[in-house]
């Protein structure tokens, strides 16, 4: 293995086995940031895949992070597939957003509420027939395919099917399918040699494999976050019953995310259960038991759970002390340095360190100062030095003088 | 019985709110009446998210709840007559800037703002600078506030303050930012008078900015 990657998989190691490596590692989202680095625009990240790989290539060797985080997950992917589907569920840059703006969910109540009990019954059949036609536009036409059930019908059903499938719309549809599936492939291609070949050269890519937990596929994708906070009101019982029927989808995405990519760090976006979101109580029932499982499932899979805490957890460390310790990097956003290392200093490396605002806004002595107050407070021991949120817009020479200052003051 | 009406939409009963209203319009008191209700209900809901009891989920609910009692007392109200006949204690212009469509922070301190007596305009989200000066110009406010989710929106709140300034209009009022990503660093950055990281940091900057009417 090249030298650089194997030290590199050792600092990282002994910063989750809550050790003191031979200098604190630093982690780069850079996401966006490679388009202004680079000379490319946002947009190219979505249409230029082998421009965007390129820019992404050239900003880790100058950069040189212990590990890096770049868009391409599947959901984003090439915007060629998302112009041939239609899709309604997200913005990108160069589609119906400007050239430099970073894409955005437009989260919506895709599924209804009444709509619970086909989704309970059967959930492929009520994603493809009902969900999948409403967040494509352009695959309306799935919506008149007749139950899937029916295939068991066996040697019955293909009249039923053949008949659905010769309506236009139907047909249509499928075409889209046919159509959309070669960039797709391409895309999940190119990345994936990509990665291989920054990895050959001893950069260490932290995505690959990623997930989410029940509450946050129902409140960002499915209900939207109006739709699952009311069904926490009125309808309860369903709401946790098709979070049940997702854990097992999600857990398995990770691993398998995790064996196709060879990567064992499984990112886990957290969005809904932050403090400000929803009181302890209902944490306590319709979130934690769900995220705490996730953890300790993907640590008996033998991965490393990258959950990243976005907003503020401070008042719910208490929960994060019954995971397994010196298994998990915990990303934090804005919860006070202080404030994790005294909960969770002898729990789980933390990833944080430097508000991303800085980066735009300070100047190289506020961005080193800040650098080093992160790395005292935790004695360089279980620390992966990390920005609160994506760079997309950091400053290129405050962005250097963190890396140097990690460096310098992290030894 | 309004006694029980208030209590049923704060412990977010939807479906006993809703009978109630009906039953209270069955006895012949006036939908304004229940509206006045529905609104002290809705201080209430805010005291206790103030407070942290209730998170955002009862927030939604309780909006929810409002809704379905509308519809059962919509065929009585006065329509044109302000519910609402009391002083304000001020007013604020809110939108989320441009080139971001994020709306949740926003929405949040708006609910907050009005129950705490505010009056709101809200310019949704995307809002170009032109709209913010023009709603300036037209509806005068106290304060404007900004919101913002991507990193990308503190240039915009930059310019946007820019273009206030330009227009002549920055003197006449105080502007507050917040956002999932902005931090104090932005306040001086992009211009603004103040931060809040919470819906309530945002109302206790506009009543400190208001003389806490």
């Amino acid at each position: 293995m090249n030298k650089k990657l194997q030290e590199k998989r050792k600092r990282i190691a002994d910063a989750v086995a809550l050790q003191k490596p031979d200098r604190v590692p630093i982690f780069l989202m850079q996401n966006y940031m490679p388009a202004r680095t680079e000379g490319l625009t946002y947009k190219d990240a979505h249409y230029n895949i082998d421009g965007w790989i390129e820019a992404n290539r050239n900003f880790v060797r100058r950069y040189d992070p212990d590990m890096y985080f770049m868009i391409d997950q599947p959901n984003q992917g090439d915007a060629t597939v998302h112009e041939i589907l239609g899709t309604v569920s997200v913005k990108w840059p160069g589609g119906s957003l400007s050239d430099n703006l970073p894409h955005q969910f437009v989260e919506g109540e895709y599924m209804l509420q009444e709509e619970y009990d086909h989704f309970l019954d059967d959930p492929s059949d009520y994603l493809l027939r009902v969900f999948v036609p409403r967040i494509f536009s352009n695959l309306k036409g799935l919506a008149k395919l007749p139950p899937l059930k029916a295939l068991s019908l066996g040697h019955l059903s293909p009249n039923l099917f053949g008949m659905a499938i010769f309506d236009p719309e139907v047909a249509g549809a499928m075409q889209k399918l046919l159509e959309m599936s070669k960039p797709a492939a391409d895309f999940v291609m190119k990345i994936g040699a990509a990665h291989a070949g920054m990895l050959d050269e001893g950069q260490l890519y932290a995505g690959g494999a990623l997930t989410v937990v029940p509450f946050d596929v129902i409140s960002d994708f499915l209900r939207g976050m109006r739709g699952a906070m009311i069904d926490m009101f009125q309808v309860p019982d369903k709401l946790i019953a098709a979070m049940e029927k997702f854990y097992p989808l999600l857990l398995g995405a990770a691993v398998q995310g995790a064996t196709i990519s060879g990567n064992k760090h499984v990112f886990i976006a957290l969005h809904r259960g932050s403090d400000g979101f929803m009181s302890m109580k209902q944490f306590e029932k319709f979130y934690w038991p769900y995220l705490k499982q996730m953890i300790c499932d993907l640590i008996d899979a033998g991965l490393t759970p990258m959950p990243v805490f976005e907003g503020i957890y401070e008042q719910r460390l208490d929960y994060l002390r019954e995971l397994p310790a010196g298994k998990i990097i915990g990303h934090f956003d804005r919860s006070n340095l202080q404030m994790l290392q005294n909960k969770l200093g002898d729990v789980m490396c933390v990833a944080a360190g430097m508000p991303v605002s800085l980066l735009q806004t300070g100047t190289v002595e506020t961005v080193r100062q800040q650098t080093k107050k992160a790395i005292e407070i935790f004695e360089g021991k279980g620390l992966i030095m990390a920005s609160s949120t994506v760079l997309d817009e950091a400053k290129p020479e405050l962005l250097q003088a963190w890396v140097d200052a990690t460096r310098e003051f992290g030894a | 019985m309004e006694k029980k009406f208030i209590d049923a939409i704060v412990a977010m009963e939807d479906e006993k709110a809703v009978e109630i209203a009906r039953q209270l319009l069955g006895e012949g008191i006036d939908a304004n009446r229940i509206l006045g209700n529905c609104q002290t209900a809705m201080e209430k809901v805010g005291k206790l998210f103030e407070k942290g009891e209730y998170f955002l989920p009862e927030l939604i609910m309780s909006g929810e709840i409002l809704k379905g009692i509308t519809e059962v007392i919509k065929p009585g109200l006065e329509l044109g007559e302000a519910s609402d006949k009391g002083e304000k204690a001020g007013k604020v212009v809110f939108g989320t800037v441009f080139g971001d469509i994020h709306d949740i922070g926003k929405d949040i301190v708006i609910f907050m703002l009005e129950t705490n007596n505010f009056e709101v305009v809200d310019l949704g989200v995307d809002v170009p600078i032109a709209r913010f000066v023009e709603a300036i110009r037209e509806e005068k406010p106290d304060i404007v506030g900004m919101s913002g989710f991507l990193t990308k929106t503190f240039d915009a709140m930059k310019v946007t303050i820019a273009g206030i300034e330009e227009a002549g209009l920055r003197k006449s009022v105080k502007i507050m930012i917040g956002g999932g990503t902005v931090t104090d660093d932005v306040v001086a950055y992009a211009g603004a008078d103040a931060y809040g990281e919470s819906a309530l940091d945002a109302v206790n900057l506009a009543k400190s900015w208001t003389g806490g009417k």
